[in-house]
C-alpha cells in the first residue's frame, strides 16, 4: 500500500505552484512568509490529525497549546532579568510549591480519606482554602516586586538565555504537562464535554499569558525573541553576502529578506519531514492499528484487553505536544509573543478547517490541508476586495453601500472559510486526501 | 449603620450586576439546552446566533429610531425585537434545510453535527462582521437608571449608594415572562407535549405520529427567539460587539451542562449559578470587608481571581459538577 498516490502528489503540487504563482506575481518575499506560515500550519494540523484522525478526541483547545509553546520560546531564550530575580523569584518559585503542595496535599487527603464519610469534603475544602491563602500571600508581594522592576522594558523574570532553537522541545513539553492535566480529568467525559472543556482550558492558558505579568509580561508582549537565522541587517552589512548578491544579480535588501525567511523555511522543513516520517511510522505500526482500531469501537477494544483510556491518554499528550511546538515555532518566526492576539477562531477552528480539509486521519492529507487552508487565509482577504470592488464598480462614488462594502470585504475570510469547511462535509467528508 | 452600606455594596456591586447576568445566560443555556434536547449537538453556533439576532434587532432600532419612534422610558429595541426574531428564524431555519438536514437524514454521529455548526459558526460569525462591522454599537435609549447612586444616597442617606440600571431589571422581567411563557408552551400545548416526548423518546414519538420535520422547525424558532432575546438584553446591558458573543459559548455551555444538558430547569438554575460565581469570585471585596470589619484594613483588593480569569470559574465549576455529577445538577440526558 503506497502512502501517495499518483492524485495526492498532484493536489501537493497544485498547492506549492499556487504559492509560486503567488512568488512570481506579488513577490517572493511574500510567497515564503505563506510557505513558512504553511509548515507550521501543518505541523499543528498534525497535531491535530494525531488528536481526532486517529483516536477520534475532539480537542478544540489547540489555542492553548500553540500559546503554551509561544511561552517556551521566552522562557528559553529570552535573557534573564537578574534583578527581578533578586527582586522576587525565589520567592514566586517558593509560592508556587506552596500551591502545587496544597494541591497535592488535598488528593492525598481525599485518596485517604475513603470512608470518613463527612469529613473527605470537609478536609478537602480546608487544606485547599487554607493553600490557596498561603499560596496567596507569598505570591502577591513577591509578583509586585518583580512587576516593579524597570516595567517598561522587563517587569518579569525574563528567561534562561538559551539558543531558541532549545525552545522548541520545551514549547512542545509545556504543552504535554497541560495536556497531562486536562487529559487526567476531562478524557473519560463524552466527546462534547471534551470539546468544551478543551475550550474552557485554551481561553484560561490565554488569560493566564494575558495576565501573569511577572512570567510573559502579559499584554505588554515580548518582543526580540532571538533567532535562529541572521538577521536581515548583519547579512546587508557583510560585504561578502552583498557581493554575492550583487553578483547574482539580486538587491541585496530583498536577498537579505529573502535569505533569511528561506533559512526558517530549512528550519521548519527538516522538522516536518521528521514529524511527518514518525507520524507514518507510528500511523502503520501495531500501535496506530490499535489507536484506529479503539477510534472505531472502544467497546471492542477494550473487550481486547485495550486500555482505552490509558492510549486516549497518550495521543492527546502527543497531539498537544506536536501542536506546542508549532507554537514555539511560530513565536520564534514572529520573534514575538503577544498574548493579545491569539484567537480561537484562527488557532483552534481554523487548524481544524485545515484537518477536515485535507482529510483527517492520514498525515499528508493533514499536512496539505495546512498548506492550502493556509494560502486561502491569506489569499481570500485580497481576493474578496478585488471581487468587491469589481461589484461596486458600477455605484456611484461614495454612496454609502459602496463603501460599507469595501470596508467589510475583510471579513470575507471567516465566511469562506466556514462555506470550505461545509461543503467539503458535505460532498467529500473524508477530506481531499482519504485514509486508508 | 456598617452593616447596611455593606449590603448595599453587595447588592450594588455582586447581587444586581448578577442576577442580570445569570439572566442572560440562562436564556442563552436554554437554547443550547433545547437544540441539543430535540437535535442532540451541541451547537457551536449559538453564541453566533446570538450576535446575529441583536445585530438584526439593532439595525432595525436605527431605523425607529430615525423615524422618531420610541417608547418613552422603555429601549426602542424592544419594540425591534419581534422583527429580529423574525430574521434570526429565517436564518436557522435555512441553516437546517441546508445544512444540518442532510445529517439528520443521514443519522451522522453527534460529533460530527458538533464539526458542521463549526462551520455554521464560522459563517455566521463572518455574516455578522460583514454587515455591522467589528466595532462596538450602542443601541440603548430610554430612561437610563431606575435608581441611581445619587437618589439613593439622598433617599437613604447610606454612604454606599445602590445604582440599579433600567436595561438590568429589564432584562429580568424580560427573562421571566420569556420563561413562563417557554414553560408554559412546553408543558400545556400540545406542539410543545410532542416535542418533549421527542426528546424523551424519538422512536416512541414517531410511531405515535409526531411529524419530526415538524416538532424541529419548531425548535429552530424557538431557539431563535431565545438567542435573539438574550443577544439584545446582552447588548443593551453592556454593549453590542459581535465578538463577546463569541466568547459567551463557554459560560453558556458551561450553565446547560451545569444544570444538565437537555434539561430547561436546569438551564435556568446554571446560568444563575454560573453567573454569580463568576461575580462573586471576581468581585473586590474590599469595600464590603471595610464594613463588615471595620478594624480589619486590607492591603490589597480583597479579590479571589483578577476579572480576566472569569472563565477560569465557569470551566472550573463545569469540571466540578462534572466529575462528581455527570449528568448535571438536575438530571439531564447522557448519551
Amino acid at each position: 500500500m503506497r502512502a501517495l498516490s499518483v492524485r495526492d502528489v498532484l493536489l501537493f503540487l497544485g498547492v506549492f505552484g499556487l504559492i509560486a504563482i503567488t512568488g512570481f506575481t506579488q513577490s517572493w518575499n511574500v510567497a515564503l512568509g505563506i510557505l513558512n506560515m504553511g509548515l507550521i500550519s501543518a505541523i499543528m494540523a498534525l497535531g491535530v490529525n494525531m488528536q481526532w484522525g486517529y483516536a477520534g478526541l475532539f480537542n478544540v483547545g489547540v489555542m492553548g497549546f500553540v500559546a503554551l509553546g509561544g511561552l517556551g520560546a521566552v522562557i528559553v531564550s529570552m535573557p534573564p532579568v537578574n534583578e527581578a530575580w533578586a527582586a522576587g523569584g525565589l520567592r514566586v518559585l517558593l509560592a508556587l510549591a506552596v500551591g502545587v503542595a496544597a494541591i497535592a496535599a488535598a488528593i492525598f487527603a481525599w485518596n485517604r480519606l475513603k470512608n470518613a464519610g463527612i469529613v473527605r469534603p470537609l478536609a478537602l475544602i480546608a487544606i485547599l482554602i487554607a493553600g490557596f491563602f498561603a499560596f496567596r500571600g507569598l505570591f502577591d508581594p513577591a509578583v509586585a516586586a518583580i512587576e516593579a522592576v524597570n516595567p517598561a522594558t522587563t517587569g518579569y523574570l525574563g528567561g534562561l538565555g538559551l539558543p531558541v532553537l532549545f525552545s522548541w522541545p520545551v514549547g512542545a513539553a509545556l504543552a504535554a504537562g497541560a495536556a497531562w492535566i486536562v487529559g487526567k480529568t476531562a478524557l473519560g467525559l463524552r466527546s462534547d464535554y471534551l470539546a468544551i472543556a478543551t475550550l474552557g482550558i485554551a481561553e484560561i492558558i490565554i488569560a493566564f499569558l494575558k495576565n501573569e505579568d511577572w512570567l510573559s509580561r502579559g499584554v505588554k508582549n515580548v518582543i526580540g525573541v532571538p533567532r535562529p537565522v541572521p538577521y536581515e541587517i548583519d547579512l546587508q552589512n557583510d560585504p561578502g553576502f552583498v557581493e554575492r548578491m550583487t553578483g547574482w544579480g539580486f538587491d541585496p535588501v530583498t536577498a537579505s529578506a529573502i535569505a533569511v525567511k528561506l533559512g526558517y523555511t530549512a528550519l521548519f522543513l527538516a522538522i516536518l519531514v521528521l514529524l511527518l516520517w514518525l507520524a507514518q511510522s507510528a500511523l502503520n505500526s501495531p500501535w496506530g492499528r490499535m489507536m484506529r482500531a479503539i477510534r472505531d469501537n472502544e467497546v471492542s477494544a477494550e473487550a481486547m484487553g485495550k486500555d482505552v483510556k490509558g492510549r486516549h491518554l497518550q495521543i492527546f499528550i502527543l497531539g498537544s505536544a506536536v501542536c506546542g511546538l508549532a507554537g514555539a515555532m511560530m513565536t520564534t518566526l514572529d520573534g514575538q509573543l503577544t498574548p493579545g492576539t491569539y484567537q480561537p477562531l484562527r488557532f483552534t477552528f481554523l487548524i481544524w478547517v485545515m484537518v477536515i480539509v485535507g482529510g483527517s486521519g492520514n498525515n499528508f492529507g493533514a499536512v496539505l490541508g495546512g498548506f492550502l487552508i493556509w494560502y486561502l487565509w491569506i489569499m481570500v482577504e485580497p481576493l474578496g476586495l478585488t471581487i468587491i470592488e469589481f461589484v461596486t464598480s458600477g455605484m456611484a462614488d461614495g454612496s454609502w453601500l459602496k463603501d460599507h462594502l469595501l470596508a467589510s470585504a475583510a471579513h470575507m475570510r471567516l465566511f469562506t472559510m466556514g462555506l470550505i469547511l461545509l461543503l467539503v462535509l458535505r460532498f467529500s467528508p473524508r477530506g481531499l486526501i482519504p485514509e486508508r | 449603620m456598617d452593616l447596611l452600606n455593606a449590603i448595599v455594596a453587595f447588592l450594588n456591586f455582586v447581587f444586581v450586576p448578577g442576577v442580570a447576568y445569570g439572566s442572560q445566560l440562562a436564556l442563552g443555556a436554554l437554547g443550547v439546552t433545547l437544540i441539543y434536547g430535540i437535535l442532540r449537538f451541541s451547537n457551536f453556533a449559538h453564541g453566533d446566533t446570538m450576535a446575529f439576532g441583536a445585530m438584526a434587532t439593532i439595525l432595525m432600532t436605527w431605523w425607529l429610531q430615525s423615524l422618531g419612534v420610541s417608547l418613552g422610558p422603555l429601549p426602542t429595541a424592544l419594540l425591534a425585537l419581534p422583527v429580529g426574531i423574525a430574521a434570526t428564524a429565517l436564518l436557522v431555519l435555512a441553516t437546517d434545510r441546508m445544512v444540518y438536514r442532510f445529517y439528520r437524514e443521514q443519522k451522522a454521529a453527534p460529533v460530527i453535527l458538533v464539526i458542521v455548526s463549526m462551520g455554521v459558526m464560522f459563517m455566521m460569525n463572518g455574516l455578522v462582521r460583514f454587515i455591522i462591522g467589528v466595532d462596538d454599537q450602542r443601541f440603548a435609549d430610554g430612561t437610563r437608571f431606575i435608581i441611581s447612586a445619587r437618589d439613593f444616597k439622598e433617599m437613604t442617606g447610606l454612604r454606599e449608594g445602590l445604582t440599579i440600571k433600567s436595561t438590568a431589571a429589564l432584562t429580568v422581567v424580560v427573562a421571566i415572562i420569556v420563561v413562563i411563557a417557554l414553560f408554559w408552551f412546553l408543558n400545556k400545548t400540545r406542539t410543545g407535549k410532542s416535542m418533549r416526548a421527542f426528546s424523551d423518546n424519538e422512536d416512541l414519538a414517531l410511531l405515535s405520529g409526531i411529524s419530526p420535520e415538524r416538532v424541529v422547525a419548531i425548535t429552530w424558532i424557538i431557539v431563535a427567539a431565545l438567542a435573539t432575546i438574550a443577544g439584545t438584553l446582552y447588548g443593551l446591558d453592556k454593549s453590542f460587539k459581535p465578538f463577546t458573543y463569541f466568547q459567551l459559548l463557554l459560560p453558556i455551555f458551561a450553565a446547560a451542562i451545569v444544570g444538565g444538558l437537555g434539561n430547561p430547569v436546569g438551564a435556568i438554575a446554571g446560568g444563575f449559578v454560573v453567573a454569580f460565581s463568576e461575580v462573586t469570585i471576581t468581585y473586590a471585596w474590599k469595600k464590603v470587608a471595610g464594613y463588615v470589619l471595620p478594624a480589619w484594613e486590607p492591603d490589597g483588593l480583597v479579590q479571589l481571581l483578577s476579572t480576566d480569569y472569569k472563565f477560569a470559574v465557569s470551566f472550573a465549576i463545569l469540571i466540578v459538577v462534572l466529575l462528581f455529577r455527570p449528568t448535571g445538577l438536575f438530571k439531564g440526558k447522557a448519551v
